[in-house]
């Protein structure tokens, strides 16, 4: 097969791992710590439209559901966060699948419509289902990661490098997953379903097997977001998460799993750094946004763009 | 004929709102054989190839595939199921994935005789998944080279020329190690040149004991290579027999190769 393109990961990770070393304030580090659980969750949802190429428009309900999972968890029966994480994952990504079943035949800008109706229904539910979730106001009061009696409190440091671990094992697999008979099979979905069912492609399975991973990453984001902030709440899983993530798959480029990860630091990053701009901040972000994808309708790395998700035969 | 049939359909009937695109065909398929499917524009040959393939299913009618102690009925199976029981296609207007490489496309071929999972992308220390791709590699490997596109190997397939297309769809096709393999019109579009090698190559596959489904509209790839001819006509099976015979029925001179021969 090609030339693997990993090259490029033992020296992004060590860069990363160093970063909080040097004199930056505690707002920056936590700016770092929200850009890392943004290129996990990138990442996730690269799998699921970058790969397999299902346009979904709900991926905040998997974060969300991963956050639940961790504080209920935790709240009620009082796991540890180790235990809560693997697990959060396994719900998050059950949950993809089972959420899929009903809608996986669906193709294109139908799925997009369709899976951004789960997402909102997933984050009604969430808020209505008060004796569980604590409806409107949420869960407080989640514990923080330990590490023997090294307790991970509000400091933002040990969650960045506890993300960026994270990251770095998730990008690990994306890529290896990418250049896999399964991989492979996504790809040729992608572009073709007909064709890839020919080929002997079963692809609902491998559809639902996309959700899955996308899912288990998303819950596996959603169970630090939680244990990091202590409380969870519906409005921290507002359809607009979902829209934020995708637009970091997007500029990064569809299917990339370098681009996934810069297109979630350039978009997590640029908001804090127009605060001056105050008001005018959402605006020349937007902006921005749309020149981007003028001059590189692909993404940053990627090879193909969204209108091939869209009207993929 | 002695020979065991390998395809056997029945009665097939495929309607597309008022039109009837098959209308109560049935004829068999004999192990080891290539057998043509002929006809004029719009006779139907494609949709029967989507029935068999699984991409349509039947109005009524049955399809029956596998040898006779053991045969299973195709008709109401998903084309991936289809595509596992031993069955290959390849599209009369090319379906290859434009974005992936020659090399990738036809690896997809080797995806129903390999079995590696999710966890074995993820857990790469695997003995299973690691003799497995270096399986899939070879084959790809040897059908590029007998097919001559080894130089294409990494080339994307949208970029390459139409009978290189041809060659790659091909070759993914039998990558799946198929006992049946459906041809929709591989001639179309070829040099005198690269059909010469198309009908030699099919004759070398029959010998390795392959059974090939061909849809073709030039009577010279058809005639010389196929031992047995069915003609269809507006949806309906109007002759079949063995090339020569077909040739003198006057039903099929008049429907087609009358058109043809003014
Ligand atoms: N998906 C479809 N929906 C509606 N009608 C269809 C469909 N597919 C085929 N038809 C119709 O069925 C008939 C048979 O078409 P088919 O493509 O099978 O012919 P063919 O013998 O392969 O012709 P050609 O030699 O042009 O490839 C035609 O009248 C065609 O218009
Ligand atoms: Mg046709």
């Amino acid at each position: 097969m090609k030339k693997q393109r990993r090259d490029w990961m033992p020296w992004t990770f060590l860069i990363l791992a160093v970063l909080p070393f040097f004199p930056f304030n505690s707002y920056q580090i936590d700016v770092m710590a929200n850009a890392a659980l943004y290129a996990l969750l990138a990442l996730g949802l690269n799998v699921i439209v970058g790969f397999a190429g299902l346009l979904h428009l709900g991926y905040a309900a998997f974060f969300a559901i991963g956050a639940y999972a961790c504080a209920f968890l935790n709240l009620n029966l009082g796991y540890p966060f180790w235990i809560c994480l693997p697990v959060s994952a396994a719900v998050a990504g059950a949950a993809a699948v089972l959420l899929g079943l009903p809608v996986i035949r669906v193709r294109g800008d139908y799925l997009a419509i369709v899976t951004l109706g789960f997402g909102e229904i997933v984050r009604i539910v969430v808020t209505n289902l008060e004796p569980w979730t604590g409806g409107p106001n949420g869960l407080m009061g989640i514990g923080h990661p330990m590490i023997g009696r090294f307790n991970f409190g509000v400091d933002s440091r040990p969650y960045y490098w506890l993300l960026t671990a994270l990251l770095a094992l998730t990008a690990w697999i994306c890529s290896r997953l990418r250049r896999s008979r399964i991989g492979l099979a996504w790809a040729a979905m992608k572009e073709d379903e007909l064709a890839a069912g020919c080929l002997g492609m079963d692809t609902t399975r491998l559809k639902l097997m996309a959700l899955g991973v996308g899912g288990a990453v998303a819950g596996m984001a959603g169970s630090v977001f939680a244990a990091k902030q202590g409380t969870v709440t519906p409005d921290s899983f507002d359809f607009i998460v979902s829209v934020m993530i995708l637009s970091m798959v997007i500029l990064g480029g569809l299917g990339s799993v370098r681009g996934a990860i810069v297109g979630a630091v350039i978009l997590s990053i640029t908001p804090e750094l127009l605060r001056e701009f105050a008001v005018y901040r959402m605006l020349i972000f937007g902006l921005l946004m749309i020149v981007l994808m003028r001059v590189r309708p692909q993404g940053l790395f990627g090879a193909s763009s969204l209108k091939r998700v869209l009207h993929a035969r | 004929m002695p020979d065991e049939s390998l395809l056997d359909l029945k009665a097939v009937t495929k309607r597309f709102g008022g039109v009837t695109a098959l209308s109560s065909v049935s004829f068999e398929v004999s192990k080891g054989k290539i057998v043509s499917v002929i006809g004029p524009n719009g006779a139907g040959k494609t949709t029967l190839f989507n029935c068999i393939s699984g991409v349509l299913r039947p109005e009524e009618g049955q399809i029956g595939f596998g040898l006779k102690k053991t045969r299973d009925s195709l008709v109401g199976c998903a084309p991936h199921e289809i595509a596992r029981m031993g069955i290959a296609r390849t599209f009369q207007n090319i379906r290859l994935f434009g974005q992936q490489t020659v090399l990738e496309n036809i690896l997809t071929g080797t995806y129903v005789r390999t079995e590696a999972g999710l966890l074995d992308a993820v857990w790469p220390w695997t003995r299973r998944a690691h003799q497995e791709s270096h399986w899939a590699m070879d084959k790809a490997m040897r059908l590029m080279e007998r097919l001559e596109i080894d130089a294409l190997a990494d080339r994307p397939a949208k970029a390459l020329s139409y009978g290189q297309q041809r060659r790659v769809e091909l070759a993914r096709a039998l990558a799946s190690d198929p006992e049946m393999l459906l041809l929709d019109e591989p001639a179309a579009g070829l040099t005198v040149h690269e059909r010469q090698a198309l009908m030699d190559f099919l004759r070398a596959l029959r010998q390795e004991g392959l059974t090939i489904l061909l849809i073709e509209h030039d009577m010279k790839v058809v005639m010389p290579v196929s031992d047995w001819v069915v003609v269809l006509d507006h949806g309906a099976k109007i002759a079949e027999g063995t090339p020569d015979a077909v040739q003198r029925h006057p039903q099929v001179i008049e429907a087609y190769l009358g058109v043809a021969a003014l």
